[in-house]
């Protein structure tokens, strides 16, 4: 199949092991394939694609989505009974709470003459959530093909390495597939791939290099890359719409992108802002300086009362508690006063607002133990508000 | 109650319902259970009249402040669904990556304010942008299933569609509500709703044919990371079919959404920010529309201001919680006093005196502020203001008008001052009018300190600022119509025309002095020599200029209205007719120290079980006060830890103090063992309250968990 080297780049050995492995239609496959990379590796669009173009029976989940085992298996079931009687349209749908009926079910709905003679299969996108469901889910997918005696094959699509998974009772073990991250020379021809219409596809792989150049430090996510490639391209070709660059004159584009590929690093990559405040931004021609992003709103108002509260948690969870007489004897008065004698509803209240956690147990009620989560800057910036001078009451900077 | 049956039973009765409509009107309630004549009926009314004024001000206000957020979140609303809807065949948006609109709304730590601001928001969102508007609160969600539970539900209950409902209901029962299933609900629902019904009420929501799902999550901070992650995950993938806009909520600050989600989440979301008018000022706007008014007749002191403020400042934040301290007050002012008949708007107050009874007037000659009015006048009038009714009707009717007069005048100058003393470095007076008016009412403001030290300020302000000034407040004050301070406004008319003419004749005289100046540059001895006389010159204040002179006027212009118009209420007579001074009352009430009131009932029960066997002098315990008091009292003597042999044979001294000679009833060991069983209760109820509890360093013994002694 020679279009399929179009579709899917750079991962033809990945998809020359897949297909070996699947065989022919009527041959038997292995029983379970475990798929693991990176994210944007391509692991669900190749295995996607692969089942798609061979036309092969299966079904696609994504276990993220099913947050109970119930509507796993009855997804799987559901997308089955539509797979072989493709036609009628009417569904009865099933309903299946326990492994055991799946197992049963599955046998029925496989029954039908056109899944009857070819490997069917299943695919569970985001395997890791199995590893929180029933402990029997995961073995059990991984020999169902023993389990209903049918020609199935089950493969799990992962960014987490196999061993991770492996349950301590132990299991069948699956065919392990490895997807590595894609290379500079990957990334480039993959982005290059998609070029718009109206640009030569010499001139949007001119950019793509210069985007890797810049970003490839930091970011190798291809999907983030191709949002960052399409949010900044217009004003790469800005001067060339402009006209006052020719689409070859590469040095001069450069001149003009490369700043503002650096700025959007800062920005939008770090979703300081968003993606639509930056294309607005680019299409004003405004600098993005004048726009605030959500780190620069740390001021937090509280009432006074909390303020001390929370400077008095501050240095219970970073003071050892021998030391305590060390600071608060010497100047008595001043802070004792103060911050020891207020409230403990406002604790709640300040646990609400994440300011402060509480570890232990959730059911000790007689002595329930908090810890201040704020940075260090921020209650500075509380305690300047209050004139306390709170580097002189830490341990940590004598 | 009798029942048709035969057999042995339990029978439920319910309770007849004729019977429990024969409850006491709320306005008994004002009876302090005596006297009629002292129009308790009309007072509640008329709290009931102003709370409603005030309250419907407060809502308005409340309004008119969230508009512009409103607005700007439901721009984006609507910009951002508009997007989804063009997407179709640009190369770029099959590109990129298909973010959910999100709102990170900011709305400050008041938490108990957001629910308010949360309801007003989906209303707005409903009759402007989408029918499908849902809130979720994070103990709600604890995880994915619950959360998308509620989800379900509360969406199915926006779309109000009588004959589908009965269906839905059923299904929603059978299948566990999953995203497939919301998509296609979705999907279901906009389809049907397109044909059907071309501009039918909703005219802006059903300009789209598929509406955004907006989904309100109250509270961000407190949601777990997990469940957020997975919906976002889950919720980016049906973004096609499901178009959902999220508006997070968030008390403290947008860094909250980093630590909350990685990246790899956060990049799924499009997030802008809309932030909330700050509570503070808020309280502001509050404070002008209800309080530094003349429109309600009900006024405040300075201690139950200062309550409400520091309760504000110092605790909560909350709007809500200030207004509803501003409630306690009117009705505890309408409660307690009975002369508040008269706190009401001066037309309808003139003719409620006419009807006063005697009792009334009684009450009248007692007011203290009353007395030394009174005390004031010649004896004749003394004479007939003590014993004449109607002589006595007649001058509270003309004292109530110069209250109200007097409030009049007063708000106008407390701003002009403000507006003066705002802009001083470092605030003598306070940056806020409420500092400001809290040290006006609670004395002569003119003797303080911080009055001659703004003077002393103002008296070095430059011209062009001290002519801002003059103009704000000649603005002030031209909105009255008073007649004495219009007189005020025309005078500072004047002093405004003088600086300008100042501006002119300065001119002149600059262009003449600076020739002058240029002849006699000679050498440095001589120039020093006339700097040091200048300097003298100014020290000595012998020769100002026209503007210092002018500037002077001002300040005691402003100085001089400042003394006629801010006396304190305490020095106008009756002003305890509208104004509300029981702070300690409301303390105890929005402020409640309950230590203190457990202990007291512990310590001294005869404070609230007025139960004349009770009483004790301080120290000794009587032997019928309650069991828990007992033992409380006792544990009190102890030091840390607290043996309970010990406790136990106390206890029982104490109980068996005064009875002797009762041994015939009952044998003693039984009498034991129930005073046994009667301290062992008593030590559990005091560790349910918390003053003790079980310890491992020492068996048979208990912690204290409370320390000082009686």
């Amino acid at each position: 199949m020679p279009h399929f080297e179009n579709v899917v780049l750079c991962r033809e050995s990945q998809v020359s092991t897949l297909r070996s492995l699947f065989g022919e239609r009527h041959h038997f496959s292995f029983p379970s394939i475990f798929i693991y990379g990176h994210t944007a590796s391509g692991k669900t669009y190749v295995t996607q694609t692969l089942l798609k173009t061979l036309e092969l029976p299966h079904v696609f989940v994504n276990c993220v989505e099913c947050f109970t085992l119930r509507l796993l298996l009855e997804q799987i079931l559901n997308k089955l009974n539509h797979l072989s009687s493709s036609e009628d349209g009417c569904f009865t749908q099933i309903t299946c709470d326990t492994f055991n009926d799946f197992v049963r079910l599955f046998k029925q709905v496989t029954k039908a003459k056109n899944l009857k003679d070819q490997t069917i299969y299943i695919v569970l996108d985001k395997a890791e959530y199995l590893r929180d469901m029933e402990v029997n889910v995961l073995p059990g997918f991984l020999r169902l093909q023993e389990l209903c005696d049918r020609n199935v094959t089950v493969i799990f699509l992962s960014e987490i390495i196999w061993e991770k998974f492996r349950p301590n009772t132990g299991c069948f073990e699956p065919f392990v597939l490895y997807f590595p991250d894609y290379s500079i020379g990957n990334l480039q021809k993959i982005l290059s791939h998609d070029h718009p219409p109206e640009y030569s596809a010499d001139f949007y792989a001119a950019y793509i290099n210069i985007l890797l150049g810049v970003f490839y430090t930091v970011c190798r996510d291809l999907k983030e890359l191709s949002h960052l490639a399409v949010l900044n391209f217009p004003k790469y070709c800005e001067p060339v719409v402009k006209g006052e660059a020719s689409e070859r004159d590469t040095r001069k584009l450069w001149r003009n992108i490369e700043p503002h590929l650096k700025k959007a690093m800062q920005t939008v990559y770090l979703r300081e802002i968003s993606s639509s405040q930056w294309e607005k931004l680019q299409k004003d021609d405004a600098d993005p300086g004048q726009l605030e992003g959500l780190s620069t709103y740390t001021h937090v108002e509280l009432p006074y009362y909390s303020k001390f509260i929370l400077i008095a948690a501050y240095l219970a969870s970073y003071n050892p508690a021998r030391t305590d007489k060390r600071f608060f004897l010497k100047h008595h008065g001043k802070i004792k006063k103060t911050s020891f004698l207020k409230k403990h509803e406002k604790i709640t209240s300040l646990v609400t607002l994440q300011l402060l956690t509480l570890v232990g147990h959730d059911d000790q009620l007689d002595g329930p133990k908090y810890k201040c989560t704020v940075s260090l800057d921020f209650i500075r910036a509380i305690a300047r508000t209050v004139n306390f001078d709170i580097i002189k009451y830490l341990y940590d900077f004598l | 109650m009798a029942t048709s049956s035969v057999s042995k039973g339990c029978f439920v009765f319910k309770p007849n319902l004729k019977k429990r409509k024969t409850s006491v009107p709320i306005e008994e309630y004002f009876n302090k259970g005596k006297n009629e004549s002292e129009d308790s009926k009309l007072r509640f009314e008329t709290y009931q009249l102003i709370w409603q004024q005030m309250k419907s001000e407060t809502e308005q206000l409340q309004e008119e402040l969230n508009k512009n957020l409103f607005d700007s979140l439901i721009k984006f609303l609507q910009k951002s669904h508009s997007g989804f809807q063009k997407n179709s065949r640009d190369w770029g948006c099959q590109i990129k990556l298909r973010e959910i609109p999100t709102a990170a709304l900011i709305l400050g730590v008041n938490v108990t304010d957001h629910d308010l601001t949360f309801r007003s928001l989906t209303e707005a969102l409903q009759n402007n942008v989408t029918p499908y508007v849902v809130s979720l609160q994070s103990r709600d969600c604890p995880d994915m299933k619950h959360f998308l539970q509620k989800l379900c539900s509360q969406l199915m209950d926006c779309h109000v569609d009588v004959e589908s409902k009965e269906q839905e209901k059923d299904i929603q029962k059978k299948i566990h509500c999953s995203m497939d299933f919301l998509s296609s609900w979705y999907m279901n629902v906009t389809q049907k709703m397109d044909p059907g019904r071309p501009g039918k009420k909703r005219t802006s929501s059903s300009q789209w044919q598929s509406p955004p799902v907006v989904l309100i999550l109250k509270d961000m901070e407190s949601f777990t990371t997990k469940v957020l992650q997975d919906f976002i995950i889950v919720s980016s993938q049906h973004l096609h079919e499901f178009p959902l806009i999220l508006i997070f909520g968030i008390a403290t600050s947008p860094i909250i959404i980093h630590r909350l989600l990685p990246h790899a989440v956060s990049s799924l979301l499009c997030i802008e920010i809309f932030q909330s008018l700050s509570c503070k000022e808020h309280l502001t706007t509050v404070f002008d529309k209800l309080l530094l008014t003349t429109q309600f007749p009900f006024k405040l002191s300075e201690k139950v201001l200062q309550i409400l403020i520091s309760i504000f400042l110092y605790y909560d934040f909350s709007i809500q919680n200030f207004i509803k301290g501003l409630q306690l007050s009117l009705l505890e002012h309408f409660y307690s006093q009975p002369l508040s008949v008269l706190c009401c708007n001066l037309p309808e107050a003139k003719g409620r005196i006419n009807f006063l009874s005697d009792n009334q007037c009684e009450n009248i000659r007692r007011l203290p502020s009353f007395r030394r009015y009174v005390e004031k006048q010649a004896t004749e009038k003394q004479v007939a203001l003590l014993t004449n009714e109607r002589f006595l009707k007649e001058e509270t009717q003309s004292l109530l008008e110069n209250l109200q007069v007097y409030h009049t005048n007063y708000f106008l100058i407390l701003r002009c001052l403000h507006q003066f003393t705002s802009s001083l470095p470092k605030y003598p007076l306070g940056r806020q009018i409420r500092e400001l008016y809290c040290t006006c009412l609670e004395k002569n403001i003119w003797d303080s300190e911080e009055y001659a030290s703004a003077l002393q300020l103002l008296r070095m302000l430059a011209k062009d600022e001290l002519m801002t000034i003059l103009q704000k407040c000649f603005n002030v004050l031209k909105s009255s119509s008073e007649k004495q301070l219009g007189s005020s406004a025309k005078r500072i008319e004047e002093l405004l025309a003088q600086f300008q003419s100042l501006d002119e004749a300065k001119e002149e005289e600059d262009a003449s002095g600076s020739q002058s100046k240029g002849l006699q540059k000679t050498d440095l001895y001589h120039l020093q020599k006339s700097l040091l006389e200048m300097k003298e010159l100014r020290r000595t204040g012998k020769k100002q200029t026209k503007f210092e002179l002018l500037r002077e006027k001002v300040v005691n212009f402003i100085d001089g209205l400042v003394r006629e118009h801010l006396l304190p209420p305490e020095t106008q007579p009756l002003h305890e007719v509208v104004y509300f001074t029981a702070a300690h009352t409301l303390h105890e009430h929005l402020n409640a120290a309950p230590r203190i009131a457990l202990h007291t009932a512990l310590n001294n029960p005869y404070y609230y079980l007025k139960n004349e066997a009770l009483k004790s002098e301080e120290g000794c315990i009587p032997n019928v006060a309650p069991d828990i008091c007992i033992a409380y009292k006792l544990h009190l003597e102890c030091s840390r830890l607290i043996n309970l042999v010990d406790w136990s044979e106390a206890f029982a001294t104490v109980v068996t103090a005064g009875e002797k000679t009762d041994a015939s009833s009952v044998t003693s060991e039984e009498r034991n063992e129930i005073i046994h069983a009667r301290f062992i209760r008593a030590v559990s109820e005091l560790e349910l309250l918390g003053f003790v509890k079980p310890t491992k360093r020492k068996t048979d013994h208990v912690a204290r968990l409370t320390w000082g002694g009686c």
